[in-house]
């Protein structure tokens, strides 16, 4: 068989007829090309898996600063992990703390949003506003608020002080802390919440609410048969990934409270950095990555099934 | 015709081999450590002849510096240690907040990235056990490595003996290798805002409960005296190890009263002790009626800058704190902020707990020797002399620096300064007992201390403190 026929030379011979006769490509470099093709994305891949093996492979042993040459130990770390009540103590402040921020995110942000909806020029300036807190890193939002919420010289007492609220501790309190940290988390957030909404919103056909107008319907009811239901998979989306980055939250807790006071706020990211690297037992602080992970892994599945179903039925609404 | 179209199963196999190579070397992954010189020994050994300086030129030695009025003076002098060896210094400086954990994953990855580094005597406990530190004993005992200016009987004995363990939890500081050289210090003091006082008609507290009340006084009093918003004690609060050190383990320590008790090799923590647990509960009702707001969150720079902001009557931590408040220019409180060595103990005890900034080496470091006489010329007398006349090294580890002239003409604008630290520099000493699982215990305790202080019952929390190291540390 002519290598012309079978190589890339095809190409060069239809050219021109007066070049040089094309170069026949060699049968393993033509096997060898779907291959190069996926190493970018192999490598990725590997660079993703390594650490994660690696990680998962150090959680069977009792790896720690004061143990350099471990013993295997099997499922113990993990064992520990769910025998200690401080375990379900962050499990329990983890959960509030998802929870308390995504309710609370997903409410403002949707109503922030159907606000801007419509407007005209002012809302168009306060789309610009709105963003400002995500431009910042939530552990620098964090010490600002920190500093905000200084009891004795921070901004907030001193605006309520002419209403006689002046002098509250708030972060000196279990339920203060942890509220004070959600509400970092909300005004870091809400913005995030609030874009997607406004493109949901952006992005609905008229004609339904066209034809709810024309027959007289009013501001509730076409909120909640026909503007709710469209938006549902852009909010729900909002939430699945506000709900993940709850649950791992540390920088915003830790600038805030270092997981204080007593272990109100120590939620399962902290507590696996403070066994990890503050208390150098590696493989038990891993095992506590590797519970979490697990948590955020399950929960999201269940949130994105959910979500493919809510698709399926805002597309059965008519438009 | 042979054409081998790659279809998705030979694709998975390779995907798949291609994945599991990365996980296979994972598990013959090495876990750090230590690894032990071949033929045993130390590298001093290795250096052998007269000593001199020049020795190791040509070299580089590399630093990991923590951001400190201290590291300021070393940084501006190491051109005469350049000068002097031949030897260049490349370093890099971290702020205190994320400094530890640098150092500790650098430590623990194996790496020799650095030669040489700033360590506190609590990390000897941590670091020392996995092989990290090179023991520095060999080193100084080795006059071919050693100068005789070094001068080791120069050093205060207790700060020299705070960077020496055998390494076994439980087991006294002072014996065993040395894992590192003292270099600045900082001993934990009452310091005083004097117009304040003169204002209230106070005199310093000479026992615990007059601190107690007078923190309390100060803070209803000094703001209708024209201290607008003062309270009474600053101390630190924050859920940290750092909370127990300074002020409250000084205090507690002059009570006679233990962290652990060490029974034939059996730690028992002892921080639940009827003693220990109405001294806590004192401590933390002192803090509600005279502390800061928003206690739970006040580290050393909280405190220092209350001081220095005149939102503080006292500060009890480390005298640094309050002196770079005092010293001219650098506060509203400058010039009006005194010393004094704090309430002594129910026996008259100024037992006094300390953090001690020293400097070690890296066991993996391939550069030891460079990295030796490196040390040697930090904690050598002409640099620290240097340092604490020209720079802010205030709080001299050596004792021919403590009494140098010029170093004493410095200080003594600051009211009680030189005469506290002369009063309280033989009883201030590391007050816990070594153990590697320092830091967890020491962090759980600040929690303690903030449950304590948010209202919760102090003998049940201390009880369930304490049961729960016992199973870390016994």
């Amino acid at each position: 068989m002519s290598p012309s026929l079978t190589g890339t030379g095809h190409g060069a011979a239809s050219r021109g007829g007066g070049g040089p006769p094309a170069r026949a490509v060699p049968h393993w470099r033509r096997g060898l090309r779907p291959y190069l093709l996926i190493v970018p994305a192999l490598l990725l891949t590997g660079g993703i898996l390594y650490p994660f093996g690696l990680g998962l492979y150090y959680t069977v042993f009792d790896f720690a600063a004061s143990k350099p040459q471990p013993d295997m130990v099997g499922p113990e770390n993990y064992r520990r992990i769910f025998t200690e009540s401080s375990f379900w103590e962050s499990a329990r402040v983890t959960v509030l703390y998802a929870v308390g921020a995504a309710a609370v995110e997903t409410v403002l942000g949707v109503g922030v949003a159907l606000l801007l909806h419509g407007s005209t020029r002012v809302g168009r300036v306060l789309e610009k506003i709105l963003i400002l807190p995500l431009m910042i890193a939530p552990v620098i939002a964090a010490i600002m608020w920190k500093l905000m919420l200084q009891p004795s010289v921070g901004v907030i007492n001193h605006l309520l002080e002419p209403f006689g609220m002046g002098g509250v501790q708030w972060t000196d309190t279990p339920a203060g802390a942890l509220l004070s940290s959600i509400a970092v988390d909300v005004w870091i957030y809400t913005p995030f919440v609030a874009i997607l909404a406004l493109a949901g919103l952006r992005s609905l056909p008229a004609s339904p609410f066209e034809a709810a107008a024309v027959d007289g319907a009013g501001w509730w009811f076409t909120f909640r048969k026909l503007t709710l239901p469209m938006l549902w998979p852009y909010v729900l989306v909002a939430v699945i990934f506000r709900f993940m980055d709850s649950l791992k939250v540390f920088d915003i807790i830790y600038a805030l409270t270092e997981g204080g006071p007593g272990d109100s706020t120590v939620v399962l990211q902290i507590r696996a950095y403070l066994e990890a690297i503050r208390f150098q037992r590696y493989s038990f602080g891993i095992s506590y990555m590797i519970v979490l992970w697990a948590v955020v892994y399950l929960v999201t599945m269940v949130l994105v099934r959910y979500l493919g179903k809510v698709q399926n039925r805002a597309a059965e609404v008519p438009k | 015709m042979d054409m081998r179209v790659p279809d998705r199963r030979r694709f998975l196999t390779l995907t798949a081999a291609a994945s599991a190579t990365p996980l296979l070397s994972a598990c013959g992954a090495g876990f750090g450590g230590n690894e032990e010189r071949k033929g045993g020994g130390s590298a001093a050994d290795d250096v052998t002849g007269s000593f001199d300086w020049k020795k190791a030129r040509g070299r580089t030695v590399k630093a990991l510096l923590n951001k400190h009025p201290y590291t300021d003076a070393l940084i501006a002098d190491l051109k005469s240690f350049t000068e002097k060896t031949g030897i260049e210094v490349e370093y890099d400086v971290f702020p205190e907040d994320n400094y530890f954990d640098k150092l500790t994953v650098d430590l623990s990855s194996g790496r020799a990235s650095y030669d040489i580094f700033m360590l506190g005597a609590y990390m000897v406990w941590q670091y020392g056990p996995p092989g990290w530190l090179e023991d520095l004993g060999p080193w100084m005992s080795n006059s071919s490595a050693t100068g005789a200016e070094w001068d080791q009987g120069d050093f205060f004995p207790n700060l020299l003996q705070a960077g020496q363990w055998s390494l076994k939890a439980g087991a006294p500081l002072g014996q065993g290798g040395q894992y590192a050289l003292p270099w600045g210090w900082e001993t934990n003091v009452v310091a005083y805002n004097t117009e304040v006082f003169k204002k209230l008609g106070l005199r310093p507290a000479e026992t615990f409960d007059e601190l107690r009340e007078m923190s309390g006084a100060i803070k209803r009093r000094a703001p209708g005296a024209g201290f607008d918003g003062m309270y009474g004690v600053a101390v630190r609060g924050s859920r940290s190890w750092a909370t127990i050190h300074p002020g409250f383990m000084t205090m507690y320590s002059r009570y006679g009263l233990k962290d652990f008790t060490v029974d034939g090799g059996r730690i028992t923590p002892a921080m639940n002790s009827p003693e220990a647990v109405a001294f806590t509960r004192d401590w933390a009702e002192m803090v509600k009626k005279g502390g800061p707001p928003s206690w739970t969150s006040y580290t050393w720079y909280q405190c220092s800058s209350d001081l220095g902001a005149k939102k503080a009557g006292m500060l009890f931590d480390a005298d640094t704190a309050a002196y770079f408040q005092a010293v001219k220019g650098a506060s509203p409180a400058s010039g009006k902020i005194a010393f004094h060595p704090g309430p002594k103990g129910p026996d008259g005890s100024l037992a006094t707990n300390m953090w001690i900034w020293s400097l070690g080496m890296n066991a993996r470091s391939g550069n030891k020797h460079a990295a030796w006489l490196f040390l040697q010329w930090a904690t050598g007398k002409e640099h620290l002399r240097r340092a604490a006349v020209e720079g802010n090294h205030i709080d001299p580890v050596r004792r021919s620096v403590s009494q140098d002239g010029a170093y004493k003409d410095k200080m003594k604008g600051i009211e009680g300064f030189i005469e506290t630290f002369e009063t309280v520099v033989d009883q201030t000493k590391i007050q816990f007992t070594p153990q590697e699982q320092f830091f967890d215990a020491t962090t759980s305790w600040a929690a303690a201390l903030q449950e304590i202080y948010g209202g919760k019952n102090a003998t049940s929390v201390l009880n369930g403190l304490a049961g729960d190291l016992a199973s870390k540390v016994g």
